[in-house]
Parts: C-alpha cells; structure tokens; sequence
C-alpha cells in the first residue's frame, strides 16, 4: 500500500507457481510459453479476438485473389513485386485515416468530418505553394495545412466536448460546411497539379534498399529494447515476468515477416529498363506513426483515460480524469492525423481538386470496424484500424485488377464490412455466459 | 465524542430541479470511528455521499474537514483531501484490467511512462489483504469479473492509497457470507488505523456489528445520529420507516 517503497522490496523468489496466503493472485505473466499461448487462446475464444479475423480476411483475400488472377487473366497480376509495392502506396492513406479515427472511436464518438477536414487542409497547402502564387516553403505550407487539422479538431473538440452535442451531428455539420471551404479556395471545378519533388516523393519514390534493412534494423532494436525496459521495471517492482523466449519469438515473428516484406520490396519491380525497387517511403513514415501513437495509447495517461472514459465515462470523471479535456485533445489528434492522410492521397496522384477527402471517411470508419475497433468505444488499437485498411484496400486492388465493374468493390467492402461485424458480435455472444475470461 | 470530527456536514441541501432531495443535513464523521448511514431506498443516502466526493456538489451548507472549511467541486478536490469513495454502482470500467481500475486517476509512471510493475504489485497486496482468493489473475479485464469480484475491486480500489475517510455505499450488497465478513473485518480495521469510515447499508445486523455511530436519513432530512451502544435494531427500524422519533438528533 505504500506509495514509493524506499528500498526496492526483495524479489520474491519464485512468485510463479506457489499458492500464497490469502490464495495466489496471479498476473497473466506467469508460466512458460506454453501456459501463455494456451492463455492467449483462452481469450481468443471467450471473444476478445482482436484483430484476428481481420487477419484471417487479409490472408484469405489474397490467396483468392492470386487464383482469380491466375484463371481469370490467364497471368499473375496480384501477386507480384510490383503490385504489392502499389497496394502499400493505395492503401496508405486509408491506413493513416482509419489510425486517426480510432482516437475518437476509442472514446465512443465520430468524426465524420475527418476526411473533408484533409480537403480543406491540403486546399490551403496547395493554394499557399502555387508557383504563381504566395509560392510558400513547402515544409512550411504542410505545417500550415497541419495547424488546420488542429484548428479544426479544436473546434470539433469544443462542440464534443465542453457544449455537449453528439459528435455525430457537429461532425456531421463540419462534413457538409467544410466541403464549402475547400470549394471556396480552390474555386469550383479546378484541379491543383503539385509540382514539389520532395512531397510527390512521401508516395512515389523508395528508400534505398539499404535504407529498407535498416528500417527493419530498426525496428527489431526498438522492440528489443522497450522488452528490455518493462522487464526491467516490473524486476524492479518484483512482479513476474513473461518468459523471455516470448520475447524472442516475438522478435523473430517481426524478422522473419519484416525481412520478407523487405526483401521482395527490394527486388526490381521495373516494367522498363529503369530500375524501381526498395520500400516506400510512406511505409516508415506510417510505421512512425503507428508507433508514437501506439505508446501513447498503451503507455501514457493521454491514452489510458481514452479508453477509461471509452469504457466508462462517469467512472473515469468520478476517478478525476479530466473528461473534457481529453475528449478534446482527441479529437485534434483525429483532425491531424487525418490531414497527414490526406497528404499521403494528396502525394500518390499529385493534385488536389474540389472533392478531395469528400469520399474516403466511411471507408475510413469500416476500415477500424473490419480490424475490430468497437464503435461503442473503449476496445481497439491502431495495429487493427491498420489492418482492416489494407483489407479494404486489398479488395479494392484486386477487384480492380480482375477488371471487374467498380459497383462490384463497393458490394464486396460493403459485405466484408457486415461479415466482420457479425464474426465480433457472435464471438461475443458466445462469450458472453462465460465468466472466466482471463 | 469530544473529539473533532474528520468531516462536518452542516445544513447540507442539494436538489435536482424542483425535487428537493436533501434538506438540510448535519452529518459528522471521527477519525477512527465507523459512522453508519442508514434510510431507506430514496432518502438520499448516495446523494450525500455523491455531495463528498465532488462527483455531483452540493447546493449549499458547509463542509468542515479537519475543521477547515473546504468545498467539493470536484472528485480532484476530494481525493485531494484524502477521501475516498466506493460507490453503489462501483463505476469501473469493464474494458480495463484490474490494476488499471484500482489505479485509474492516480497511475504510477516511471517518467513519462506507466510503471506497470509497481501498479500490478500494490494492487495484488491490497487485494491479497483483503483476502482475495476467486479472482485469478489481476490482470483480468473487469468485464469479466462476478458482481461481488467487482464490488472487491472497488473496495481494493478505494483502500490502495492511504486515505482519511473512506465512504462505502452499500459495499457488502453483492458479495457472499464469507467476503461480507471479510468486507467488515476491513472497516473496522480500517478505523482501527484511524482512518475515518462512513458506511451505508441496509443490513442492520452489519451496521450494529461494525458501526460505532449510526445516522438515520428519513426522507431528505437526518433524524438520528446515535452512538450504536445507546440504541437498538427495533428503534432504528422505527426512525428508518418514520414511525418514531428522536430527539437526540442534534449531537
Ligand atoms: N441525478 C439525479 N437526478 C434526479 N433525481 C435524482 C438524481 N439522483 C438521485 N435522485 C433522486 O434523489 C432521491 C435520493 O436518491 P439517492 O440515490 O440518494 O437515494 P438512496 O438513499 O441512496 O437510495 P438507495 O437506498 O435506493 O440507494 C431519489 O428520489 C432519486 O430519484
Ligand atoms: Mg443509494
């Protein structure tokens, strides 16, 4: 009970498997790597399943989409170096939008504006970056377009937050008032060719295939460490930990994974005599992302009280959490991580028009609903938000590839988006007599 | 008796719209003394007990704490007096763990980070003091949890940091024989350590088994406030219903 013992207490031997007095209270970290697999299926059975059908679709998907292409076009169009560098780039602006929206979706709001909130940003960007115009910095014009994203996430925040009205129609208000703006400043029916090398490169040129390695060199090292680092403080404390071969496995989960999807990105992926191959540049950009945002969530009080206020609102006010707050702050991160979005749409096809952002938030929505975000709030992580965009946009690419009627995506992703809800709903239900979940 | 109380509600009011839910109640808590509120369903009992933990003020009347005038605006101002409440809707969250229950509002961080294994330690001490023997991993999410796990959880909660007045409302309602003794073995060890304790329940034969005082709230007003050794069941079950009264009330 004592706030900050002064000495580290003793690390009691062997807390693992001993029953001590008062009946042993374990912490899910004990035992070999057996007991934690088995755990882990335990849960995935009493329905906390994550982002495993998410997943399971993801493989599922491909595997079809492989064999239609080999029947239907007589040639392997899916599956190839090439394609899955494109489905990278296609997906990545879905990807960060669909991240953006669990901050809000994790508290049990919307933000329906989060895609026009883009438009309107990179509206600004373009029209400040006009060679025949104010002809700003570049790096200074993003930096603009991403205090709009602030902007407009602050104000979204007051009407949530400190007014009271339900995201849905604030939002829903931005959704219709914004498009406006972007009309506004970039005059009906006129298209903005970008012409900055350095931001058309975010989405259409690679790192090197060194630079590629070292991302995952990278990558393995964190991982590494920040296992390290909880390990030593929970030693620190004289908790158990989790057998160390889980870290190893985890790490090699990562190498193995990783260093395929390095390897085959680093490969020739070129239909002419110039040479194209490495990574993306938005993937490490994303990763970044996906990282800082995880930690925040996971690690720091900021994300802790969005799933407490998600889960229970009233509990965590009654805790001191200060609700209105944020609430707030949640949804300026949305608003900017959906303006970094649209950067990268903005980056892939080199211009911004009227509509830009007008159509992708719904997608955005159903691609954190696929991944097993709850909409209801307080379950979900940015990984599954991740993941359920590369299912959307892996139905998109292949569906495009078959050359099949673009009506066709819309029916599937549509169907996909209810199958995936259902798979939630029923694991739930199942679950719901039992009351040892662990 | 001749101590000062821990905390002093004077002509407390408080109501919602035109319903006037408390009017006017005195209420005083001693350090190391178990004070009962009992009344019946709607007197206000969880009212006044919202009032002290900042959660839902008070309209008006005067709280003293340690003798100092002090207002509860807020839950920070409570906790920050050291009073901490279980409340009789428990409010937790069933998509957070145990630990991160006992310890949301006041996490343990290690810099800018949580210091997850000092958090999961204190939590199972505190659950292990109480006696905890069902619940198998603290780091079970407490949606999965049974009612009187739960009602343990928010009990654990409220006694994990050292506070000076710890309010249960209706903490024994969920819970079995064995945690319910378990439950009243902690007041009174709690108030042992001089902590003050306010306790609502129904259970006469718990109040009159824990209790060193018993408040009796009748319908937005406190009709009695005794010290348990001077009364008896019959008599409280008589100012809970309305059907006596007591003159005492002002001690
Ligand atoms: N937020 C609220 N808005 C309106 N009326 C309320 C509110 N909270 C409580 N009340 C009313 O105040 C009265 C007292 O409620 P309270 O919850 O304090 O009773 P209680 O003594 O705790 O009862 P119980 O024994 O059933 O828990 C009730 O009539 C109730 O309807
Ligand atoms: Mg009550």
């Amino acid at each position: 009970m004592t706030t900050t013992p002064a000495t580290p207490p003793p690390p009691p031997t062997d807390t693992t498997n001993l029953p001590a007095e008062g009946g042993f209270i374990g912490s899910g970290q004990e035992g070999g790597i057996g007991d934690q697999v088995r755990a882990y299926f335990q849960r995935v059975r009493s329905g906390d399943m994550g982002a495993l059908p998410a997943i399971g679709g993801l493989i599922v998907l491909v595997i079809l989409f492989t064999i239609l292409s080999q029947t239907m076009l007589g040639q392997q169009f899916f599956l190839t170096e090439r394609n899955f560098a494109n489905l990278l780039t296609q997906a990545a602006s879905l990807v960060m939008l669909a991240m953006a929206l669990v901050f809000v979706i994790l508290l049990g709001e919307i933000d329906l504006s989060a895609g026009v909130t883009s438009g309107v940003a990179l509206s600004a960007f373009v029209v400040l970056t006009k060679p025949d115009g104010p002809n700003m910095n570049w790096v200074l014009a993003l930096v603009v377009a991403l205090l709009v994203g602030v902007v407009i996430g602050a104000f979204i925040g007051f009407f949530v937050a400190r007014v009271g009205i339900p995201s849905f129609v604030v939002t829903l208000g931005l959704f219709i008032g914004l498009q406006g703006v972007t009309l506004i400043l970039l005059g009906a029916g006129g298209v903005f060719r970008i012409q900055i090398p350095e931001f058309l490169a975010i989405q259409n040129a690679n790192l090197p295939i060194w630079g590629g390695w070292v991302m995952l060199a990278i990558i393995l090292a964190v991982s590494f460490g920040m296992s390290l680092w909880d390990r030593a403080l929970r030693t620190r404390a004289g908790v158990p930990n989790r057998t160390f071969a889980l870290v190893i496995a985890k790490l090699a989960v990562i190498a193995v994974l990783g260093g395929f999807v390095v390897a085959v990105l680093s490969q020739n992926r070129s239909s002419s005599i110039k040479e194209i191959a490495g990574v993306p540049i938005v993937v490490p950009v994303v990763l970044l992302i996906l990282w800082i945002g995880t930690f925040a969530l996971d690690r720091t009080k900021f994300g802790r009280y969005i799933y407490a206020i998600g889960g229970n609102a009233e509990a965590a006010r009654r805790s001191g959490i200060k609700v209105i707050t944020i609430r707030w702050v949640a949804f300026i991160v949305c608003s900017v991580l959906a303006v970094v979005a649209g950067v990268f749409s903005a980056s892939k096809v080199g211009s911004v028009n009227a509509g830009f952002g007008t159509d992708t938030v719904l997608s955005g929505v159903a691609a954190a609903v696929v991944g097993g975000v709850s909409l209801f709030g307080g379950r979900g992580r940015l990984m599954h938000a991740a993941i359920g965009a590369l299912v959307i946009a892996v139905i998109a690419n292949g569906l495009g590839l078959l050359n099949l009627p673009a009506g066709v995506n819309y029916i599937v992703t549509g169907g996909v988006l209810v199958l995936a809800a259902t798979v939630d709903a029923v694991s739930r239900v199942r679950a719901g007599g039992s009351l040892t979940r662990t | 008796m001749a101590d000062t109380p821990l905390i002093e509600l004077t002509d407390i009011v408080k109501s919602f719209g035109p319903v006037s839910v408390l009017k006017g109640v005195n209420l005083k808590a001693f350090p190391g003394k178990v004070t009962a509120l009992v009344g019946d369903n709607g007197a206000g009992k969880s009212t006044l007990i919202k009032g002290l933990a900042g959660v839902q003020p008070y309209d008006g009347g005067e709280v003293r704490f340690d003798g100092q005038a002090v207002h509860l605006h807020s839950p920070r101002d409570a906790s920050a007096l050291g009073i901490e409440v279980v409340y009789q809707d428990l409010a937790l969250c069933d998509n957070l763990d145990i630990v991160q229950n006992m310890f949301l509002g006041r996490e343990e961080t290690a810099g800018l980070i949580f210091d997850e294994g000092q958090m999961e330690r204190e939590a199972s001490e505190t659950l292990r003091s109480l006696s905890v023997r069902t619940v198998k991993s603290v780091r079970q999410k407490v949606s999965s949890l049974s009612g009187g796990q739960r009602q343990t959880v928010a009990i654990a909660r409220s006694v994990l940091k050292k506070a000076k007045l710890v309010v249960l409302d209706e903490p024994t309602a969920a819970l079995g024989v064995a945690q319910t003794e378990q439950v009243l073995n902690l007041v009174r060890r709690l108030a042992d350590q001089g902590v003050a304790v306010i306790i609502i329940s129904h259970n006469l034969q718990d109040v009159f088994k824990v209790a060193d005082y018993i408040n009796v709230l009748y319908l937005g007003t406190m009709v009695a406030a005794i010290p348990t050794a001077e009364t008896t069941s019959d008599d409280v079950v008589g100012y809970i219903t309305g059907s006596k009264t007591y003159d005492g009330v002002n001690v």
